[in-house]
Parts: structure tokens; C-alpha cells; sequence
């Protein structure tokens, strides 16, 4: 069991402990960012930030799901791909107009996450392998609905909007994973699920013995996964003008090191919107920077560094965070 | 907690629901077996076990170190990426110029060192996670996302092709018509099993699994019983490894062992093995691997899509874990 498992008989110790890795990775990501700023040219430039927020709101989005199901001590390896399934169903349905593409998206989404809630809170099966079964589902299905090749999207509607468009100057993605963003901030920070959330990663029996809706708390997080996931997915459809089955390979377990790097502990009960978000930034901008760096001529970095330089990155979080914990749980 | 619970009623009786349950794998490998037999077109000859089998060789002998890392509790996500840094590994081995030079020598190395780095990088994997006491899925998460980079960085990205007989007898010899894989395979199942049953080693890895605080307590070296599994882990999807690079004749690190830490996974959870650690069955998860591999073969074999069978396959893995954990709360 991790250090981290804090009795959630202690709040203060938990908030110390989510604050202490908030300041963490904000501060990571401010340096990595006057990092950038300071050593190329364009990393500031509108195109390089525009860029990164337009790909990276894929995974801010898939992220955010993950965050949820990981605070119930859950998790949802489904994430990926849903995304892939439920862009084939939007590509498929975008001929028809932008909100028909958008909702046969979501829909797929809904349907998907239903399937996992259902095997995790009726069928008791662990969250690891009733989302693994998910997962096998909608990639199987969206292979089958798409004939093992992308789909291309219309043109004629104005579906690839939701990929490619503006809104104010900001990339439509962005604008929507910022908003789910806002939206998971209030859920969970000032909703009662919020802390039901909170409270079932803590202690399950507990909420159990309080009363709390455990089954269906746990069920609706993982719909809303799917939801978010799927959201990602109708994004990559657009973005990239095609519906794509094979895709969504690994998105899953780069959410889950987003939500790890953002502080969010994997035993449940403690965690934090904002900071996920922050670690899908960091996990981006990594890239980001080793492209630049690439860029300035001085080493030649091959794209396959840039999972190396990941995965080291994640092990130092993880041993930071590690510590941070310790040291928190010894103050309290 | 060790085994079947009793069913409540007479001793001597035998609840059939309760024995399905228990065993709902090996049974449903028997009714696919006779389903097969009577109905898919040339079902019952020694090319259909030796394809089956040949497949099915790698995902298990992965399995084995993953059955031992899940009885204590644990998971091991980087199995895959430890699989392509010993297949990256190999070729550059025996293609170098001393390999070349030293032809048998070369061939040696080109089997112990991938597979002593493989098991190394298991080792680190369990060294991380008691070490700085990291849930395991976040610690085998760090190799999962750098293992590939590391083979990928080792070869560049390139697709190394081979052709070295003495080397890729690991995949494509055969003893007595029997693949050289499935003896592999065979044998660590047997090792496994043995260990589990007759080794001070095995109940420790119970032990943990169970209890790990009363284990500590009870003296039995927790720690070193972790970094042991994740180790042995790593050494089998090393050997794993060296055999798919064989059979492909050539080793692509961004492809070998893609996927490789859900299919044991899979195998092992159908197989029986929970969770929650503490217990394990060996033939279990080889039983688990047969059975989705069959399932999977019994679809193409019968004419339906591959991507109908994933789904089918997800079905699979979700109905045998139900039906075991009701066969257990019953």
C-alpha cells in the first residue's frame, strides 16, 4: 500500500497533501515553460501554443474522465478506445450536420461507459478488467462499424469545425476541454457527487455504512469517462478529417500518467481537476520542447527519445510525490 | 482463505453449479473443444494444435511471470516493452561484428544478455515500487512508457532483418515435431506450479499477496519477495520476447510485444487468479490463454471478422471473471 493512503478520517492531512502536489507540479510546469520560453524563439509564438492546446485538448479530455473514476479508486483503461469507436460513429453521422455527428459521438460514449459501470457496480468485477472487457468492445465495434479503415469525414457540413475551427481567436478544442474543465472543477469541488466521489476513493464501506449511492456514483463517473472520452474522440474525427478505429492505442495510460503526474492518487480518495490538467500540459510540452530543441540544431534527439524522456520524467514525479507524502503524513 | 469455500450443506455433496463456476475457464475450453470439433472445418489435425499452440506460446509464457506478480498483489504493465527491448536487443547482438566473428559465442549472448537486461529492468521495476512504495500500476507505468523508447532508441526505429537458424531455433525449432516455444512454455508452467506449491519462495509470494502486513510481521522478506516477482517477470517477457523476434525473422521495437501486458492480464484474470493477490493459479492462466486464443481461432476459423471476435473476446474475459466471483460469494 502506498504511503499516500491517508486515513480519510483526516481531511487536513489529505488537502496538505493534494496542496503540496499542486504547488509541485504548477511550479514543474512554469519552469518548463520559462524554459522554453527563454531558450526558442516561437515557443511563445500563437502558432506553437495554439498547436499544442488544439492536440493536447484530446487528452485534457480523456484525462479529466480518467480523473474522476481514479478518485473512486477505479479506473478506466476504456478511455482510448472509445475515443477511436465513437470518431467513426461521428464521421460516419457528419454528412448529416455538426450536432448529429457530435451527439452519435456522445451517445457512443454513454453507451460505453454504461457497459463499464454496469460490469464494475452490478456484476463486482474489478474496474481493471470490466474496463479492459470495455475497451475490447468498442475497439472491436468500431472496426466492425468502420471496416477496419478510417472513415472520412463530410466537408460539406460544418462538422471539422469542431476540430479545426476558431472561436474567438481560440481553437475550438480548446474551448471545450476548457469548459469540461470548468464544469469538473464545480462537479467536483461545490456537487455533492463531488464529495461523494471523494468519499467512496476514501473509504468505500464508509460511504457505504453513511449511506451514500456508492453503486451509482461509481456508475455515472465511469459514464462520464466514456462521455469525455468520446468527446476526444468526435475532436480527433474533426481535427484530422477522418473517423479513426485503429487509433486510441495507449491514450489510456498516458490519462492515467497525466492524472498520476497531477497528483491524483491512484489508491483514490484525493485528487484535483486543475492539477490534471496541468499534468497533461507538462506530459504535452515535453514534446513540445524536445521538437524545439531538436529544432535549434545543437543535438539531434530521434522522435523515439521523447517516451524515454516521458517515462523519466514520470518516475521523478513519482518519487517526489513519494516523498512530499511521507513528509506530510510525518507533520500531521 | 487458501482454497475452494466450503459450500454450506452436507460435506459429501457436490454442488454442479458451484463446480462450473469454479472451474468456468477449463469448462468453457472443453465446450469450445467438442464445439470445434464437431463443427469447424479441419479442426482435428496437428497443423491446427501446432498454430494454436505456436500463438499462444508467448502471451503465456508472459503470463507466468505475470501470475506470480498478481499473487502478491501487484500488476506489471511494462511486460510488452520489456519484450521489445530484448527483441531489439538480440539482433544487435549476434549482427554485430563480434557476433559475426564469434558466430557461436554471439548466439549465446544473443540469448543471456536481452534476457538478463529484461529481467534487470524487472528487477528495477520491483526496486521502485518498495523502494519509494509506488502502487505497482503507476511503477511498471514508468517502464511501460520508456521500455519501448529504449528499445526503439537502441534500433533507432529500424526494422533489423535476420536470418541465424541457431538463434531462431527459440521460435521455429521443434524437438520430437513438438515447437521449441511450447516446450518453453510448458516448462515454465511446470516451474511455476511447482514453485507455488512446494517452495518456501512460493508462499512467501502468497503470503504478501494475502496479507502483506502480517507477513511483514511474520518475518517473511517482503520487499525482496516484490523485487523477486517483478524480476522473474521481466525474465519471462524476455524470453517471450527473443521468441517473437525469431518467428518474424526480424524485430520492429515499435511493434513487439504491443499490447502484450492486457493479453496476460486478460489470461490470467480468466484463469482465476484475483486481484486482490494472495492467491494464484498457474494452469489457470495457461487455461485463461487458451481459451481466448481458441475463442479467437474458432471466429476466424468459422468465417467472422476480427474485429467482431475483440469483441467477443472482451465478452469472454468479463463472463469468466463474473462467474468465478459468484462461484466465490455463493
Amino acid at each position: 500500500m502506498s504511503a499516500g493512503t491517508a486515513t480519510p478520517a483526516a481531511p487536513s492531512r489529505q488537502s496538505s497533501l493534494a496542496w503540496a502536489g499542486q504547488q509541485r507540479v504548477l511550479i514543474a510546469l512554469v519552469l518548463l515553460i520559462l524554459f522554453g520560453a527563454l531558450r526558442y524563439d516561437h515557443f511563445l509564438g500563437a502558432y506553437n501554443v495554439l498547436s499544442v492546446l488544439r492536440y493536447n485538448s484530446m487528452f485534457a479530455l480523456t484525462s479529466l474522465g480518467m480523473c474522476f473514476v481514479i478518485m473512486t479508486a477505479g479506473i478506466d483503461l476504456s478511455v482510448g478506445t472509445t475515443a477511436a469507436c465513437a470518431s467513426v460513429v461521428s464521421a460516419v453521422l457528419s454528412p448529416v450536420g455538426l450536432f448529429p455527428g457530435l451527439l452519435g459521438g456522445l451517445a457512443t460514449g454513454v453507451a460505453v461507459g454504461a457497459i463499464n459501470g454496469f460490469m464494475v457496480t452490478r456484476m463486482k468485477i474489478q474496474p481493471f478488467i470490466a474496463t479492459l472487457s470495455g475497451m475490447l468492445m468498442a475497439s472491436g465495434s468500431g472496426l466492425l462499424l468502420a471496416h477496419n479503415q478510417s472513415v472520412s469525414v463530410s466537408y460539406e457540413t460544418n462538422f471539422t469545425w469542431l476540430g479545426q475551427g476558431d472561436l474567438l481567436g481560440f481553437p475550438t478544442p480548446a474551448w471545450i476541454a476548457g469548459l469540461a474543465y470548468v464544469y469538473g472543477s464545480i462537479l467536483l469541488n461545490f456537487s455533492s457527487f463531488g464529495r461523494y466521489v471523494l468519499a467512496i476513493g476514501g473509504n468505500e464501506e464508509a460511504a457505504r455504512l453513511m449511506g451514500l449511492p456508492v453503486d451509482r456514483v461509481k456508475f455515472w463517473t465511469y459514464v462520464q469517462s466514456g462521455v469525455f472520452a468520446s468527446l476526444a474522440g468526435v475532436i480527433l474525427a474533426a481535427q484530422f478529417g477522418a473517423g479513426q478505429p485503429a487509433e486510441g492505442v495507449g491514450w489510456e495510460l498516458f490519462s492515467i500518467a497525466a492524472v498520476v503526474v497531477g497528483g491524483t492518487l491512484l489508491t483514490g480518495g484525493v485528487g484535483s481537476v486543475a492539477t490534471t490538467l496541468i499534468g497533461v500540459l507538462l506530459l504535452g510540452l515535453i514534446f513540445n520542447v524536445l521538437n524545439f530543441e531538436n529544432g535549434l540544431g545543437w543535438i539531434s534527439l530521434s522522435a523515439y527519445w521523447q517516451s524515454v524522456v516521458r517515462g523519466v520524467f514520470l518516475m521523478v514525479v513519482v518519487m517526489a510525490g513519494s516523498g512530499a507524502a511521507r513528509r506530510a503524513i510525518r507533520a500531521a | 482463505m487458501a482454497d475452494a469455500p466450503t459450500i454450506a450443506g452436507k460435506g459429501a455433496s457436490f454442488d454442479v453449479t458451484a463446480f462450473f463456476r469454479r472451474y468456468a475457464a477449463l469448462t468453457a475450453l472443453i465446450v469450445l473443444l467438442a464445439f470445434d470439433f464437431a463443427v469447424t472445418p479441419n479442426f482435428a489435425s496437428w497443423q491446427t494444435l501446432n498454430v494454436n499452440l505456436t500463438q499462444v506460446a508467448t502471451i503465456v509464457i508472459v503470463s507466468v511471470g505475470m501470475t506470480l506478480v498478481i499473487a502478491t498483489g501487484g500488476i506489471d504493465l511494462s511486460v510488452g516493452s520489456l519484450m521489445a527491448i530484448a527483441g531489439a536487443l538480440a539482433p544487435l547482438i549476434f549482427l554485430s561484428p563480434f557476433g559475426r566473428a564469434h558466430p557461436g559465442l554471439g548466439d549465446a549472448l544473443a540469448f543471456i544478455i536481452p534476457v538478463a537486461a529484461a529481467g534487470l529492468l524487472g528487477m528495477f521495476n520491483g526496486w521502485f515500487i518498495t523502494r519509494f512504495q509506488v502502487q505497482p500500476i503507476v511503477g511498471t507505468l514508468v517502464m511501460f512508457i520508456a521500455g519501448r523508447g529504449i528499445g526503439q532508441v537502441l534500433t533507432n526505429g529500424n526494422l533489423q532483418v535476420f536470418k541465424n537458424p541457431t538463434f531462431q531455433f527459440i521460435g521455429l525449432g521443434r524437438i520430437l515435431g513438438v515447437p521449441f516455444q511450447v516446450i518453453i512454455m510448458l516448462a515454465l508452467v511446470a516451474a511455476a506450479a511447482w514453485t507455488f506449491r512446494r517452495t518456501l519462495f512460493g508462499r512467501q509470494i502468497l503470503a504478501v499477496g494475502g496479507n502483506e502486513r502480517a507477513a511483514r510481521l511474520a518475518g517473511v522478506p517482503v520487499n525482496q519477495v516484490k523485487r523477486w516477482v517483478y524480476a522473474i517477470s521481466g525474465l519471462c517477457a524476455g524470453i517471450a520476447g527473443l521468441v517473437v523476434v525469431s518467428i518474424n525473422s526480424s524485430s520492429d521495437a515499435n511493434l513487439v510485444g504491443l499490447g502484450m501486458e492486457l493479453d496476460a492480464i486478460a489470461a490470467v484474470a480468466v484463469g482465476g487468479t484475483p486481484f486482490t493477490g494472495g492467491q494464484a493459479s498457474v494452469v489457470g492462466s495457461l487455461i485463461g490463454a487458451l481459451l481466448i486464443q481458441l475463442v479467437r481461432y474458432t471466429l476466424l476459423a468459422n468465417g467472422v471478422p476480427d474485429a467482431a471476435a475483440l469483441v467477443v473476446k472482451g465478452l469472454i474475459i468479463a463472463g469468466a471473471v463474473w462467474s468465478q466471483q459468484r462461484g466465490k460469494f455463493t
